[in-house]
Parts: C-alpha cells; structure tokens; sequence
C-alpha cells in the first residue's frame, strides 16, 4: 500500500508513540519532530524497491539522528520492507529493531546512534557514487543538537569542497537537544548563515512540519543537483514533539516515554482527531473510548530545560531562549 | 617502508580501479607518486580524520577498497568511534594505514609517538592488525590486504629499515614468519622493532644461546600454532615491541598462553613498561632509554635466564 506524505507522516508518529510506549523507549519528542520529513522522503523523494532493499539505484538514506530511529522503522515497514507488526519488538530482547537505527533492519544503509557520523558516511557515499558516474543521491537527516559535534562541519567543508550535488543534508531543526534549547546548550546564531558560509546551497523551511514547504523544497533539491556544483541542506524548522500538544516544546518528552494513563491517552486521542482517511489505527482502531486527562497534579506544561535555574557567574550578559512547554512556537532566535 | 607501501599500491590501483588511497593531510612527498599516477584515486580530505574515515566506510559500502592515510595516532584515536562504529561494524573494506609506529616521531614529542594503537584496534572485533617488520613484509602486508574485504589496521615505521627477508614464500594474513632456528628461547616481535631484535640475536648467538626468532607481521588473528609450539618447546618465550605492553602484542601472546592447558615457557614481555615518553630524541635514543633496544632485549633474556 502506497499512503501519502500525510498519512505516512500520521503512522509513523501513531507507531512512534506506541513503539515508545510498549519498549518504555526513548526519544518520541524527537521522533515526532522528524516524523513529516521522513514522510516526504519516504513518500515523495527517496527512490527505492522495498522488494530488493540493495538495489544499486536506490537513493541512499542515513538518519545521521539515530535517536529517531523509530521514526526510519515505521517509515520502512509502512513502504513495506519488512511487517508492520515487527514494529511491536522495538528495544526488546532478541528484535532487530534497537533503538538506534541499525544497518541489520531491511532498507537502512547505515547504523547511527554516535552522532555526527552521518554526514561524512553519507558524503562518502555520494562521492563514491559520483566517481563512478550514478545518478542516484544520498540523503542525510540531521539533528541540530547534533550539529554541535565539529565532525558535521569537518563534512560540511568536505562535500562542498569536492562539489557533492547529488548529497542532500536535512537538519531537524526542532531547536531542542537533551537538555534544552539548542540555543541555551551552545548557541548557533544563524544556522542557516553558517551552512551558507560552508558553501552550501541552503533551503530554509519555515514549517519543517507542513508538507507542502517540505515538498517544495525537495523538489528545489532535484534542481539544485542538476544545475548546481554544490551540495544542498534544508533547515526544516520544527517543533520538537509536534502532534502532541503536551509534548511540544517540553525538554522532558526528550527521554521520557507515554506512560500508561493520561500521558498515553491523551497523546492517542490527539492524534486520532487529525487521523487522514485511509490510514488504520492498528493499535487502537477507534482511538480511546475513555480516556484518563491530565490533572493539576501531574507534570505537565512545565518548564524542565537545565537552564531555568542556571545563573552564569560571568559578568557577561547571557542569553536565555523561552519557549513555553506545549506551545506551538517554531523559532526560538536569540 | 613507507614508500614502499606507497609503491606497492600504486601497482595495485592501476590493476584494481576500486582502490582509493585518502590522506588527513599528509604525506607530501611521500604521496607524491601516487597522486601523479592514479589522480583519479587519491583524495586529500584534509585535516580532518573523523570525516575521512566516515567517508571512507561510506565510499567502502559503494564498493570501492579504501586506504586512509596519516601519522602516529591520528588516523587511529583520534577517529577511533568512526573506526568502531562506521567501519569495524558494518565489515567497511577500509584499510587504516598509520605512518610511524613507535617512536618514529620520537623527537616531535608525545602527541606523534603511536605506542598504544595495537592495543586498541586489536580491541576492535573483526579488525585484522598488522606491522611489518621490514619492506618486504610490508609488500606483502599491503597487498594481502588490497585482497582481503574487510577492516583492517597497517601500522608502518617510517623508512631505511633494514631489509631481513629477500623473499617470503606463502605469506598469509595471521601467519608468523620464522627468522632464525632455536631451542630453549624464542623471541617474537612485530613491526620495525625487529632491527633491534636482530642486534640483540646476534648478541646472544655470539654467547651460544642460539634463540629462536619469529617476526609477527600480523598482531590479529594471531598466530596461535607458532605461539603453542613454542610455548611446548621453550623455556622463555620474549615478546618485542615499540609499543606499551598493555594490550599490544606481548598481552596477544600472552592471551594465547594464558589458555593453554600444558605449557613450558614463560613469558617476558619486552616493551614500554606503561609510561609516557617524557624524554626527548629521536626513535634510537627513546627505544635506548625506554628499555626496548637491542642492549635491553639481551639484558632482559639473560636476566630471565640467570634466574
């Protein structure tokens, strides 16, 4: 079955969640954030056979953010490398599914988890590709927190500098890491600058969630690489657990996983009312009949970033970004 | 050796397009031959081995067999996870070639002098370590590796070491290489220590005590059967190395003893006693003053031989 970007984007975050759920797993702010770009990709822009998963023409694919890797499983299951139903085994002892992706799982190129290794893997890739005249590109999907690693950049001047059109980086730039805000943890100033100043070609994406930018700017990608030398990133700017209210823009649901209860419940039944048609919910078809709400005791809609109580002994001014947790804001520039 | 690593490849390229040699930076000079004769596979992605060696396990995974290329450790620990995570685990046909083993370096200062990468790429699982002895171990060295598919470590001295074999017959990946014939002691080196342990041969032969000598041009797989028979035959086995003796290729040897059932020999490991090299000079004055010379190797068997 072939689903749309929307409805693939929609069961990679109902598995996301349940996936997380039944492991106790981690990362699910991650793997919402990501969830509408892997859609596209897998829906729209990536060429692949899921019957024959080496295929040498294939697009090369690296989720250089192996965090999310429960975002790539779903993708692949629901493109049909392997049974949905395999999903369930997420974490669990004897699967093939660890929670960093793994190069062992049908369809995934590479393994990542370490980060700031995808991009020179994906460049190596590309160049190698290149060399030896394939028309075929390789993506890669980074964090921004990951973009702290220098490797990204030691990338960054490689593909460049050997003119790799056909690799294409795509940051999450969901503007969150473990801690915090990417710009409370080390500040990034203007990311998209610093991807220019590199030589890239760079596609900022207003709304990495909405699918409509996204598609256009893959489509920008396809023209950079027949009528450019250089390689392309798309900054998608997201919302670190978006689709979950309560997730968006809280630190905590970084490692925190749905737990039983309101936490799992509310998160279902948000994502059942924007439910696309022509998609099943095979966890729970008809969302839940009564679910458990949150209560003023429970930790919600608090602020759990490290930098709330932080106060720097510098005498320098230090900047602090605020985005209230469950809010819907996008950009957090300093 | 080094040129000689570099004269074999380039040999090889010309018969195997899928061979990619890639420098961190270095290597001018030396390099020079093979960038003017195999342009099209050579890459310089500058100084920056995290992003070499990543892109070399993903060039390796689109099928070409690459080198890459630096000094002492950088090609090693400084890129050890994208050596772990990138190569070693997907089986990435990477071939890691560290120039200056040792103390060759030795007066650049710590920082150059490549004295615990044994240790740690042997940790590595399914990685194939090797350091030849001389420049025609080294030959074989690169060319056994140009044919295995894999990952792998090849650990060179620098040049002008003394040529101890004028051809090696049957020369495999695993498989030590007997020097000279002995009986109650024997002595193991890898890599270009083994100039030092020659002196030392010579030394003790002209005091009768005729050692058994074999090279060990590769650390892992080791060489299991050598090492049994010996062990069953001698009274001392001595281990050489330009390396500290954590981990390296004495506690290789060691592991190998260790699980046997019925042994003769005792082992001595001969390499830097797990210290830094504070002192300054070149890869002479530190094998002198680190106790792995040639004086030292003889000092130490006769030692272990007077007890």
């Amino acid at each position: 079955m072939k689903y749309s970007s929307e409805q693939l984007a929609w069961l990679i975050r109902r598995h996301g969640i349940e996936m997380t759920h039944i492991s106790s797993g981690s990362h699910i702010g991650a793997v919402m954030s990501v969830a509408d770009v892997m859609a596209v990709l897998y829906a729209e822009v990536l060429k692949y056979d899921a019957q024959n998963p080496k295929w040498s023409k294939r697009d090369r694919f690296i989720l250089s953010k192996g965090h999310a890797g429960a975002s790539v499983y779903a993708a692949l299951a629901e493109s049909g490398f392997f049974p949905v139903e395999e999903l369930k085994t997420h974490y669990a002892n004897g699967s093939r599914l660890s929670g960093h992706v793994s190069h062992h799982v049908p369809g995934v190129d590479f393994s990542t988890g370490s980060l700031g290794h995808g991009l020179s893997a994906g460049a190596g890739m590309a160049y190698a590709l290149k060399k030896d005249g394939k028309s075929c590109r390789a993506f890669v999907v980074l964090g921004d927190g990951e973009c702290n690693e220098g490797s990204v950049w030691e990338a960054a001047m490689f593909a460049n500098h050997f003119r790799l059109n056909n690799l294409v980086a795509i940051v999450d730039r969901n503007h969150m890491q473990s801690m915090d805000f990417t710009e409370n943890t080390l500040e990034m100033e203007d990311f998209a600058a610093k991807w220019k100043a590199f030589g890239w070609n760079v596609i900022d994406v207003k709304n990495g969630n909405d699918h409509a930018e996204l598609k256009q700017a893959f489509a920008q990608t396809e023209k950079n690489f027949h009528e450019t030398h250089k390689p392309t990133v798309i900054v998608a700017n997201t919302i670190k657990g978006y689709g979950v209210s309560y997730m968006q823009n809280d630190i905590l649901w970084h490692y925190r996983f749905p737990h039983d209860g309101w936490e799992y419940d509310t998160a279902v039944s948000e994502l059942h009312q924007k439910k696309p048609a022509g998609v099943e919910d095979v966890y729970t078809p008809n969302g839940i009949e009564n679910p458990v709400h949150p209560t003023e005791s429970d930790d919600i809609n608090r602020d759990h970033t490290y930098s709330y109580t932080w106060k720097t002994s510098y005498p320098e001014k230090m900047r602090r970004v605020e985005a209230p947790s469950g809010s819907m804001e996008r950009e957090h520039q300093l | 050796m080094r040129d000689t690593f570099v004269k074999t490849l380039i040999e090889l390229a010309k018969k195997d397009k899928t061979i990619e040699l890639v420098t961190g930076d270095l290597g001018f000079g030396v390099l020079k031959s093979f960038w003017e004769q195999r342009p099209d596979q050579f890459t310089n992605a500058g100084v920056a081995e995290q992003n070499m060696t990543s892109m070399a396990a993903g060039m390796a995974l689109e099928g070409k067999t690459v080198f890459t290329y630096s000094i002492g450790n950088f090609p090693t620990l400084r890129c050890l996870e994208q050596i772990r995570n990138d190569c070693a685990y997907h089986g990435a046909n990477v071939k890691i070639v560290c120039v200056g083993g040792g103390f060759v370096y030795g007066s650049l200062g710590m920082s150059h002098q490549a004295t615990e990468d044994i240790a740690i790429m042997r940790a590595l699982p399914g990685v194939v370590v090797m350091a030849p002895a001389d420049l025609v171990e080294a030959e074989e060295c690169t060319k056994a590796l140009a044919a295995y598919k894999g990952t792998a470590y090849l650990r060179l001295g620098r040049g002008g070491e003394k040529r101890i074999h004028d051809k090696i017959e049957g020369f495999q990946i695993g498989k030590a290489i007997k020097m000279y014939d002995g009986e109650k002691i024997a002595i193991f080196s890898t890599g270009a220590i083994f100039e030092e342990v020659q002196s030392a041969y010579d030394e003790l032969k002209a005091k009768a005590l005729d050692p058994l000598v074999y090279t060990f041009p590769t650390v892992k797989p080791i060489d299991k059967e050598t090492i049994a028979a010996c062990a069953e035959k001698c009274d001392y086995i001595f281990t050489v190395e330009e390396h500290n003796v954590a981990g390296g290729f004495g506690s290789a040897v060691a592991e190998v003893l260790a699980e046997m059932k019925a042994k003769k020999a005792v082992l001595v490991r001969i390499g830097m006693e797990d210290e830094y090299a504070v002192k300054v000079g070149n890869q002479k004055y530190l094998r002198k003053q680190y106790g792995i010379d040639g004086t030292a190797i003889v000092r130490k068997v006769m030692e272990a031989f007077d007890e």
